[in-house]
C-alpha cells in the first residue's frame, strides 16, 4: 500500500551493511542531513561476509524488488579478508540470477567506508531509481508472502 | 569384462580387500545397479557395460567407514569425484583399492527409449569389450538397433578424457567421446537470451521438478552430514515446491553449494526422472568461476584450494555481471 495515497510505485528494498563501514556511513549520511529513499531498508550484518546467498534469495522471496549489499572497501575489512570471499560469493550468485531471468539491475554490490555518508545516499538514490525502472520484481517472489 | 572379474577374484583371494563395490545386474538387460560383493559367488552377477554409468565414488564416503580395504571400480570421470573427496576428507586413500575401469561413453536408456526402441528384453553391442558402433536389441516388438554414438549420456558427448586422475591400476581401455565438443555451449546459448527468455526456459524446465532429491542424493558433492533441505526450519525442505520460487530455489541453492566442488560428472541429470538438464547450473558456475578466476577443474588434483574459499586481491567487481551484458 503507497504510503503517500497516490499510484506511484514505491518499491521495497533491502540493503545489507556491514557494521564497520556501511553501517557507519549509512548513519554519517543520516547526520549529515542527505536524503535517500525510505524505501530503502537497512539491516546490519556483522561483515559483508556474513551475507549468505540465502539472504539475498529469501528476501526476494519476501517481496522485496531490489537488494544492496554494502561493505568496507576491498582491504579495509574490519577481520581483513571477510569481504574478498563476500565478493567472490556475490559476483557468483548475482550472475546465476542474471542466468535464469532475473534482471541484474534487482542486485547490486557497493563498497561504502564509514566516512563515505555522500556516497550512501547518491547510491541509494541511483539504486532506487533503478529499481523504479525495472518495476515489481514478479520473477523471484513467493506468491504466499504476498500482502 | 572377464579380465575385471578374474583380477578382482585374485585381489579376494588374497585378502588384500575385504570388499568389492562395483555394478551387479539389475532386473533388466539396461539397468545395472551398484552392489557390494564379498565373495566369489557373488560376483557371479557382477557387469560392468555400457549402461554402468553410475558414479560410485560417493559410496566410498560409507564404505570408509568400514573395516579393511574397499576395492572400487571407477570409470575415468569418476576418479575426478573421487579425488574431490580425497580434498574434502571424505573418503580414506589409505582403506580403497581403485581399479581404474575402461570407458567408451555410457548410454542412456531414455535416449534409446526416444528412438523408439521399448520393451527391450535384450541388449548386444553393449559390452566394455567389444568395439560395436551398433546396438542390437531385441525387443518385445521384435528386432530393433540404433548407433551407439546416438544414445550416448550427455556428459559422454562433452567427455572429460580417458585420463584416469587416481588409481591403483587400470583395466580396459578408455576412449574420449568428446570429439572437441564445447561443453559450455548450451550455457552460452542461453546467457544470450533476453531476460523473458531465460525465465521462461527455466520456468518450463524447472516447473517438471517434483523434489524427489534423486539429484542431491546422487551428487558426491553433496556430501554434508546433515543437508540444509532436510532441515524442516527451511523454507525449501523435505516437501513437494508448492510454487515457482521453491522450485528455483532449491536448483539455486543446490548449484551454489556444489559451486567450486562439483567436477561436472553429470549424475544430476542422469538421475532425473523428470529429465531436467540440471548440468546447466553446475556448468554456469563453472563457466563463471573459469572466467573471473581463472581455469580450474574440480577434482583434477588434492592440494589447490577451491574457488569459494579463495581470493585474490585483484578480483573482479560483482558489476562485472551486468558489464558483460
Amino acid at each position: 500500500m503507497p504510503i503517500n495515497g497516490n499510484d506511484e510505485f514505491r518499491p521495497k528494498i533491502v540493503a545489507f551493511c556491514c557494521n564497520w563501514c556501511s553501517y557507519a556511513g549509512a548513519d554519517l549520511a543520516g547526520s549529515s542531513r542527505l536524503a535517500y529513499p525510505a524505501d530503502v531498508k537497512i539491516i546490519r550484518v556483522p561483515c559483508s561476509c556474513r551475507v549468505n546467498p540465502m539472504f539475498i534469495l529469501r528476501a526476494f522471496e519476501k517481496g522485496a524488488d531490489g537488494v544492496i549489499m554494502c561493505g568496507c572497501h576491498p582491504g579495509d575489512c574490519h577481520y581483513s579478508t571477510g569481504n574478498y570471499y563476500a565478493r567472490r560469493r556475490m559476483t557468483l550468485l548475482f550472475s546465476m540470477l542474471d542466468y535464469i531471468g532475473v534482471e541484474q539491475g534487482r542486485t547490486r554490490v557497493e563498497w561504502v567506508s564509514a566516512a563515505e555518508g555522500v556516497k550512501f545516499s547518491a547510491t541509494m538514490n541511483e539504486f532506487v531509481e533503478k529499481i523504479r525502472s525495472l518495476g515489481k520484481n514478479v520473477r523471484l517472489e513467493d506468491l504466499r508472502c504476498r500482502n | 569384462m572377464q579380465e575385471l572379474i578374474n583380477r578382482i577374484k585374485e585381489l579376494l583371494a588374497d585378502k588384500t580387500v575385504e570388499r568389492v563395490l562395483g555394478w551387479k545386474a539389475g532386473d533388466l538387460s539396461y539397468n545395472p545397479e551398484p552392489a557390494y560383493f564379498k565373495t566369489e559367488d557373488e560376483l557371479e552377477n557382477f557387469v560392468y557395460d555400457g549402461f554402468c554409468g553410475a558414479n560410485l565414488s560417493k559410496y566410498m564416503i560409507e564404505a570408509a567407514k568400514l573395516e579393511g580395504k574397499t576395492l572400487v571400480c571407477l570409470k575415468p570421470c569418476d576418479t575426478y569425484s573421487f579425488n574431490q573427496l580425497i580434498k574434502e576428507h571424505r573418503v580414506d586413500r589409505e582403506k580403497t583399492y581403485i581399479i581404474g575401469v575402461g570407458c567408451k561413453g555410457k548410454l542412456d536408456i531414455e535416449k534409446i527409449k526416444a528412438q523408439g526402441i521399448k520393451g527391450i528384453t535384450s541388449v548386444s553391442g553393449a559390452e566394455i569389450d567389444g568395439d560395436a558402433e551398433t546396438l542390437e536389441f531385441e525387443t518385445v516388438y521384435g528386432k530393433k538397433s540404433c548407433s551407439y554414438n546416438d544414445v550416448m549420456l550427455e556428459r559422454c558427448y562433452v567427455c572429460k578424457g580417458k585420463e584416469h586422475m587416481v588409481y591403483d591400476e587400470i583395466i580396459g581401455e578408455s576412449k574420449d567421446t568428446s570429439e572437441g565438443a564445447d561443453r559450455f555451449s548450451e550455457v552460452s546459448r542461453i546467457e544470450n537470451m533476453s531476460p523473458e527468455e531465460k525465465f521462461a526456459f527455466f520456468q518450463k524446465e524447472l516447473s517438471k521438478c517434483i523434489r524427489c532429491n534423486a539429484c542431491r542424493n546422487v551428487c558426491p558433492a553433496c556430501s554434508c552430514r546433515k543437508c540444509v533441505f532436510d532441515s524442516n526450519k527451511f523454507d525449501s525442505a523435505q516437501k513437494a515446491n508448492t510454487d515457482s520460487f521453491e522450485e528455483k530455489m532449491f536448483h539455486i541453492i543446490r548449484a551454489f553449494h556444489v559451486a567450486g566442488r562439483c567436477t561436472d560428472c553429470g549424475e544430476c541429470s542422469r538421475v532425473c526422472p523428470q529429465g531436467i538438464p540440471l548440468h546447466l547450473f553446475n556448468r554456469k558456475f563453472i563457466k563463471d568461476i573459469n572466467e573471473f578466476y581463472g581455469e580450474y577443474q574440480a577434482g583434477e588434483d588434492t592440494e589447490s584450494r577451491a574457488p569459494l574459499t579463495n581470493f585474490t586481491f585483484d578480483d573482479c567487481e560483482p558489476g562485472i555481471v551486468g558489464e558483460r551484458g
